[in-house]
């Protein structure tokens, strides 16, 4: 294994090793904005059953607060498309 | 017990405020295709219209999926947002990976107008969007109560 990365140019290396940290890092991007978009749908569908009629304004609500927090992932993506090779 | 749906009283707003936000990235597009064209030629036009296209399906896609699993069951809106977000990342990479590979895909311009108008038509979508949206019965106006019984 130490043979063949000693083999390896120096220049393939830091190329692959920049593609799993791009990799790397959308992968941990995407889980915050996960979890963000758990609670506030979460918490949607909890309003929606206590208020039924107020359903439309907590989806809307709800579709922004999503947009929002997916903002956070495309922060990640836009990183991991500026560091692939 | 009785089940509680997420079914709508009103029209599916969601869908309103996507097809808003569709509208306003019609409005800036020119902005960013121009700053595309003059600082990267034209693999930053192409980039900057490929950004604003993605935004604004990103948007119609996301209003469509809950607005269709509102009508099934809170459980499907809750499996559908979050399996929809993946989805839509998912379809995001791909597109994107496959124009970098054709050589035609200029990251600065791209990234900036990603970020610039997703972040910036919410922002700008928010200081439109009133409660009133999903009663529209209940938006204030301008009429005085005498000149609104009369008409």
């Amino acid at each position: 294994m130490l043979n063949v990365l000693a083999q390896t140019a120096a220049g393939e290396m830091l190329e692959g090793l920049k593609a799993i940290g791009a990799g790397l890092g959308y992968g941990l991007a995407a889980i915050g904005p996960g979890v963000g978009i758990g609670t506030v749908v979460g918490n949607a569908i909890s309003s929606m059953a206590r208020q039924p009629e107020s359903a439309g304004m907590v989806r809307t609500t709800m579709f922004l607060g999503i947009a929002f927090t997916e903002a956070l992932a495309l922060i990640g993506f836009v990183v991991f498309i500026l560091l692939m090779p | 017990m009785s089940a509680v749906t997420a079914e709508p009283s009103t029209a599916a707003t969601e869908v309103a405020v996507a097809i808003d936000l569709v509208r306003r990235a019609a409005i800036v597009s020119p902005a960013f295709l121009l700053v595309g064209v003059l600082g990267w030629g034209l693999e930053g036009l192409l980039s900057s219209a490929l950004a604003l296209v993605l935004v604004a399906v990103n948007f119609r896609l996301g209003a469509a999926i809950i607005t269709r699993a509102a009508q099934i069951s809170p459980n499907a809106l809750y499996g559908a947002v979050l399996g929809g977000y993946v989805a839509r990342l998912a379809l995001m990479t791909a597109v994107v990976l496959v124009v970098k590979a054709l050589g035609v895909l200029a990251t600065v311009p791209f990234a900036i107008t990603l970020l610039v108008t997703h972040l910036g038509l919410l922002a700008w979508e928010s200081r439109h969007v009133a409660m009133t949206l999903a009663a529209p019965g209940l938006k204030p106006t301008n009429q005085t109560p005498q000149e609104k019984r009369s008409t």
